[in-house]
């Protein structure tokens, strides 16, 4: 009886848990002023959340129907191996396109200056280049200069 | 107890899933889409989780074992996209 108790409490706090870490992390994308800081939120707050839901779960099923449960272990140990493989293809691709950032983003440190920016500042956009926009603008400028060929 | 947990973590996972639409609507560029993309089959995940434990049915984790498998290849593949322009070179 006050082990049934005892699970039962752990199953609602761990769930309680998951549903606020996730609310946090989402809040975080949802809240924060730019890509680079929006990252933080889904690839360590959502993902602990899920942890803590999908453990609940286990520990529920474990309890409740008296045989061991690893289905829902397998799917936090997937989720765990990709959430930072997803956040570095992420930043990755931020980076790649030179999305806008608030001067806050990027550390000055002066010991991590030459190693990050060079000996000279990159030279950035002032706003993120879309990818096919611009593509399709220099195409149609292109196909205006051309002259028409005679029929 | 364990109804009550139930229902506030529904609720905030629902809230969430709410945020990260928003996200996904009024996100300035493509990466930040792709963000509340990936936030939202992740929560998605939660929530088949969830009505699990409701419904005292072990049916939905296989297909909770599926999104999360094809979520994560469909980002790496608009990754890939964004990245290189091709996704299998």
């Amino acid at each position: 009886m006050t082990f049934t108790l005892l699970a039962e409490g752990v199953v609602a706090f761990l769930l309680v848990a998951g549903g606020v870490f996730a609310f946090t992390g989402s809040l975080g994308m949802l809240q924060l002023k730019d890509f680079f800081m929006r990252l933080h939120g889904p690839t360590k707050g959502t993902t602990l959340g899920i942890g803590c839901i999908l453990i609940a779960s286990m520990l529920y099923f474990t309890v409740t129907q008296r045989e061991f449960h690893v289905q829902e272990l397998l799917i936090t140990l997937f989720l765990f191996i990709t959430a930072p493989v997803t956040g570095h293809m992420l930043a990755k691709t931020g980076l790649h396109m030179h999305l806008r950032f608030i001067t806050g983003t990027r550390g000055s440190l002066p010991e991590l200056r030459d190693e990050d920016v060079g000996q000279s500042r990159v030279a950035r956009p002032a706003k993120a280049r879309h990818p096919w926009r611009t593509r399709r603008k220099s195409l149609q400028m292109k196909s205006r200069q051309k002259p028409r060929l005679p029929r | 107890m364990l109804d009550t947990a139930l229902m506030i973590s529904l609720g905030l996972i629902v809230a969430a899933m709410a945020m990260n639409v928003v996200r996904l609507a009024k996100g300035p560029d493509v990466p930040d889409r792709l963000l509340a993309l990936d936030t939202l089959y992740v929560n998605s995940i939660a929530l088949i989780v969830l009505l699990g434990l409701w419904l005292n049915t072990k049916t939905y984790f296989e297909a909770a074992i599926l999104i999360a498998m094809l979520g994560f290849v469909g980002t790496m593949a608009i990754c890939r996209y964004l990245l290189r322009g091709d996704i299998i070179e």
